[in-house]
């Protein structure tokens, strides 16, 4: 409790050269990451910064003596509503990144020019204010006794309405979401047996749908089971994974996976054997091992555009279609 | 007593309404009926007359209040008749004339079929003029002003088959609007000026009101009486007018409507007065028409044409009375009179030879007459006799009283405009002598007509004849009746008012003179068509007559002025139309739409461009308010 | 150093935040932005609040926060319910107020 009273005078009345020091190195992060935010190509990494950011504000609040805001930044802030915004980028496709092309003639530098102009003008307006002589929070702090105890007296006296208000808000808030997404079922669920017969008329699949491949090293959904001739079935992987692009093929690298392996136990076991003539070949085969991985990880663009040559190439079909009538 | 003048109008528009209204079964009887109710709108005329002669001077007028027309807060407008001395004077002529008229049309439409409607317009006609003369008010006198300008019209074109008779009534409508424009006009500023169009109240209050305001209502009055008179410059149409029946020629187009114009002056001579400005107006007009009118009558070949010459001639003389003032109004209206009786004499002496001349009006093709229609003959010399002011004739005791009344307004203007009314009884003689000589004496110049018919000349029956005799009666005696003892005078007097002036020369020596003018006149016209044969297809003549043939050029002055310049002007507001009008309405929509296509492309739906607009504009709003605290 | 530097900051941060709501295409990203305009607003909230001695300004911030969370939930629903119709989350694709 002593301590907190001697950081609130502390944060009320003066500047520290501790607080200094926070602030140049804190407020410089805090500055990249909302930067990152903005500049990251993926939402999740944004919402990462953007978190990041946050807390730092949140650190700040603490140093301007505002302990109830800083924690209720961390636990609402970070902590709810950073994580409601990590739940939708799960939902909406985790991996999916943005293109930062922009698509909109001139956009881009009218927002660089609006940007600098507002901030020019922001911060010209801040210099300008006379600023210069503060009251600090110390007596604010603890007339009530203490941070919390002041603000609850605010709230419940002279905000009281507001935030009865806010409740009504919130409650309308939950209710809203709630309405937007739930989907009412306007027809009934069909029956497994109206299904079949679905599949049956379309004439696609009538059998249950293959496994994910399993194998002695991998056990995953993400793995695409293998057809007879090696290639992999997407039929295998769940349709979630699929449409994300995210099934990964193994088909080549297994086996390559596992010459490279009895190369190495070879070559251990001390040279001997049949691997001469093999060589060269097999060395390429492990460079090219490390590409695949490399491919595999970041597979989902490469997936993705197969899958835009597909569509182009029944797109073109079509039209050929067409032609010939 | 009062209760009779609405009668006066009733009683023709009654047999109007009845024959034109009445269908075919009144085709055989549709004209007495015609004849009698004119007859009885005059006889009620002579009734009014009679108690009128039995009260004082200042005690005649008769006012009779029917019923308020358009009852608006300030805007009264009644039909309500007055009937004055100078009114009384008109209905008498007009219902006497007509009577006369009626009675000689029973003859002279005889072999057409359209007779029963000709009647109802003739009734028409007098129910309008009569309305006219006795309205109380400047408005009721307009809608008069307008019925005779209808009637006219339809009788102008009565022979609408003929183009020539249909392009002529139009003629007339369209010159006579332009006239009544100047009416409707004066009338507007009379109730802007003094907040009624009642003559009383009007002419009463002339004294407090400023001169401008005056002279431009009585410039807008002698436009109107120019329209209606034919003077120049609307003096265009009266010769056309000819087109019809000849006994629409005499009553409307002689003796009655168009001296309507004189009315109106003589009536409105308060305002007149007071405006030195509008009267030398008239007087201008009236002595430029007075030789115009005389100019074109000496060298026209049809009768008819040179009699409607003469006539706005004989107009001329009346304007020029009435823009004298006090000095001329009771000679304008005498004059007036007299004219009334010796012109319709003299046009219906006209339609007897016509009837009898196989409708033929080229005098060139009469000659030597007189002894087969002696009646016509007789009576259309004493028409005349008094229309050239032969001494003891009636248009010898008005026209001389005009003569001296141009000379009595003294100065160098009395000098001016003696001398033209002197002019104008010289050229009087001559050219009413030349008709007299070509149409009745010489040898036959008779040509068969077009169906190859040599002419029978013939007397004109009884009914033609009688009008003509009481006509002849009138233009013989009327003028010394009213001269003698000032009678005329005496009756006007209270109404117009009269003014001695300042004769510069004495009487006797102007009625010399134009005994000497006129005897001139004469002889000259003896000397070129009495002495030599008259050639029955006419000679080239000098410049003048071919200009005085084509009516001194007013069709082709109005058709180079108005009609080419009327079309000029409108090619060329058309032009500005297209180019300057429709530049600028087509120039800004084009330029909005540019502007829209433009503006349409920050419309593109993306949410982010809209942002950037507004965070834009929020820029823009906070560089302001820095601007303003740092000023 | 004077407790300015935080309105600086702020500042700073709202004009990222702007410019990148601006940007980004992502529904998500450009919400994110929007809360770190938010967030910056409330960082001058609280250094107003201690330059002048009052907790309202704290008081205010801290509605901002109740008010941001009830924004989140309704726009994370509508940006959820946009990629349910439409298979994405770009501002873009959701250009229906252009005919």
């Amino acid at each position: 409790m002593t301590g907190l009273t001697t950081l609130t005078t502390l944060a009320a009345n003066t500047t520290s050269t501790g607080e200094a020091v926070q602030f140049w190195i804190l407020g410089t992060v805090a500055v990249i990451g909302a930067l990152c935010t903005v500049l990251m190509k993926r939402a999740v990494h944004s919402a990462l910064c953007l978190a990041a950011t946050m807390i730092i504000l949140a650190v700040f609040y603490l140093a301007n003596g505002a302990y109830f805001l800083g924690v209720v930044q961390i636990v609402v802030y970070t902590g709810a509503i950073m994580m409601l915004f990590l739940f939708v980028v799960m939902l909406v496709g985790v991996t999916a990144a943005d293109s930062l092309k922009e698509t909109l003639k001139g956009q881009r530098w009218l927002a660089a020019l609006c940007g600098l102009g507002f901030g020019v003008l922001l911060i010209t307006g801040i210099a300008n204010a006379s600023l210069k002589n503060f009251n600090g929070l110390g007596a604010a702090n603890t007339a009530h006794g203490g941070n919390i105890e002041g603000i609850a007296a605010l709230l419940f006296t002279k905000y009281v309405f507001a935030f009865e208000i806010t409740g009504a808000l919130l409650i309308t808030a939950a209710v809203g979401a709630m309405v937007l997404t739930h989907r009412e079922r306007t027809e009934r669920a069909r029956t497994q047996r109206e299904l079949a017969e679905q599949r049956v008329r379309e004439g696609r699949q009538l059998p249950p749908l293959p496994a994910p491949g399993v194998y002695a090293r991998h056990n995953a959904v993400d793995i695409a089971g293998l057809l007879p001739d090696g290639t992999p079935s997407e039929l295998t992987v769940s349709r979630t994974l699929r449409e994300r692009g995210q099934i990964r093929d193994v088909s080549t690298q297994a086996l390559e996976d596992l010459k490279a392996l009895e190369r190495r136990s070879e070559d251990r076991l001390g040279r001997e054997g049949h691997g001469g003539p093999a060589l060269p070949g097999d060395r390429n085969d492990s460079g090219r091992d490390g590409n695949d991985s490399g491919r595999d990880r970041g597979g989902s663009g490469h997936d993705q555009d197969d899958c835009g040559h597909d569509q182009n190439d029944s797109g073109r079909d079509r039209d050929e279609e067409e032609a010939h009538r | 007593m009062e209760n009779l003048i609405a009668l006066l109008v009733a009683a023709p528009l009654l047999g109007a309404a009845v024959l034109l209204c009445g269908g075919r079964r009144l085709d055989r009887s549709g004209h007495w009926l015609g004849t009698v109710l004119a007859a009885a709108s005059f006889v009620i005329g002579v009734v009014l007359f009679l108690d009128m002669l039995g009260r004082s001077a200042d005690d005649r007028a008769l006012h009779q209040h029917l019923f308020s027309w358009i009852p608006v807060e300030g805007f009264q407008a009644d039909i309500a008749f007055q009937l004055d001395q100078l009114s009384m004077t008109f209905v008498l002529l007009i219902t006497g004339v007509g009577t006369l008229i009626h009675v000689y049309s029973i003859a002279y439409m005889e072999h057409d079929e359209r007779r029963r409607r000709f009647f109802g317009y003739l009734n028409l006609f007098l129910a309008a003029m009569l309305l006219l003369v006795i309205a109380d008010n400047y408005l009721l006198l307009y809608f008069g002003w307008e019925g005779v300008g209808l009637a006219s019209y339809l009788l102008i074109g009565f022979w609408q088959h003929k183009p020539s008779a249909a392009t002529a009534a139009k003629k007339a409508f369209l010159v006579n609007r332009v006239g009544d424009i100047g009416l409707s006009i004066a009338i507007m500023l009379m109730f802007t000026t003094f907040g009624t169009f009642a003559f009383g109240p009007v002419l009463s209050s002339v004294g407090e009101t400023g001169e401008g305001t005056l002279t431009a209502i009585g410039l807008m009055l002698l436009l109107a009486a120019c329209g209606k008179s034919a003077q120049v410059p609307l003096q265009s149409w009266l010769g056309d007018a000819m087109e019809g029946p000849t006994p629409v020629s005499a009553l409307i187009h002689a003796a009655t409507m168009v001296t309507a114009g004189v009315y109106l002056i003589v009536r409105s001579g308060a305002i007149f007065n007071a405006a030195p400005n509008a009267q030398l107006a008239v007087v201008v007009v009236g002595a430029v028409t007075l030789l115009f009118g005389a100019i074109v009558g000496c060298a026209k070949d049809d009768i008819k044409k040179a009699l409607a010459g003469s006539t706005m001639s004989q107009i001329g003389y009346m304007i020029l009375a009435a823009g004298l003032g006090p000095i001329g109004y009771v000679f304008a209206i005498m004059h007036l009179v007299t004219h009334g009786f010796f012109k319709a004499g003299l046009f219906l002496g006209a339609g007897s030879v016509m009837h009898g001349m196989n409708d033929e009006v080229d005098m060139r093709k009469y000659g030597g007459l007189r002894t087969y229609m002696p009646v016509t003959f007789v009576t259309f010399g004493l028409g005349y006799l008094a229309i050239i002011g032969f001494p003891g004739l009636s248009g010898f005791f008005s026209k001389d009283k005009i003569i001296e009344s141009a000379f009595a307004k003294g100065g160098a203007e009395g000098w001016i405009l003696g001398g033209v009314a002197l002019l104008g009884a010289a050229i009087t003689a001559f050219y009413m002598t030349r008709v007299m000589l070509m149409t009745f004496f010489g040898e036959k110049r008779w040509q068969p007509d077009a169906e190859g018919q040599p002419p029978h000349p013939h007397e004109s029956p009884k009914s033609m004849t009688i009008p003509m005799v009481i006509l002849a009666f009138g233009s013989v005696f009327a003028g010394g009746f009213f001269s003698i003892g000032d009678r005329f005078l005496n009756w006007l007097e209270p109404v117009t008012g009269y003014d001695h002036g300042h004769a510069p020369i004495s009487a006797a020596t102007v009625t010399g003179a134009t005994v000497v003018v006129l005897l001139i006149g004469v002889f000259l016209a003896w000397a070129m068509y009495g002495r030599r044969p008259v050639p029955v297809t006419a000679p080239r003549g000098s410049l003048l007559t071919r200009a005085a043939r084509r009516d001194l050029l007013q069709d082709d002055f109005n058709h180079v002025v108005l009609v080419r310049g009327g079309e000029h002007l409108t090619r060329s507001l058309v032009y500005v139309d297209h180019t300057l009008v429709d530049g600028v309405v087509n120039g800004t929509a084009a330029s909005v739409g540019g502007l829209s296509g433009r503006l349409r492309k920050l419309q593109n739906g993306y949410a982010r461009s809209y942002a950037v607009s507004m965070f834009g504009g929020t820029a823009v709003l906070i560089a302001v308010t820095l601007l303003m605290r740092a000023v | 150093m004077s407790p300015v530097n935080y309105l600086y900051l702020a500042a700073l941060l709202f004009t990222i935040g702007a410019v990148g709501v601006l940007i980004r295409r992502n529904a998500i990203v450009v919400f994110m932005c929007i809360e770190l305009m938010l967030n910056a607003c409330n960082l001058a909230l609280v250094a107003f609040s201690r330059m002048h001695g009052n907790l309202d300004g704290q008081i205010i911030a801290f509605f901002t926060m109740v008010v941001a969370a009830a924004e989140v939930v309704v726009g994370l629903a509508i940006i959820v319910s946009l990629f349910r119709s439409r298979h994405s989350a770009s501002v873009d694709d959701a250009s229906l107020m252009k005919l």
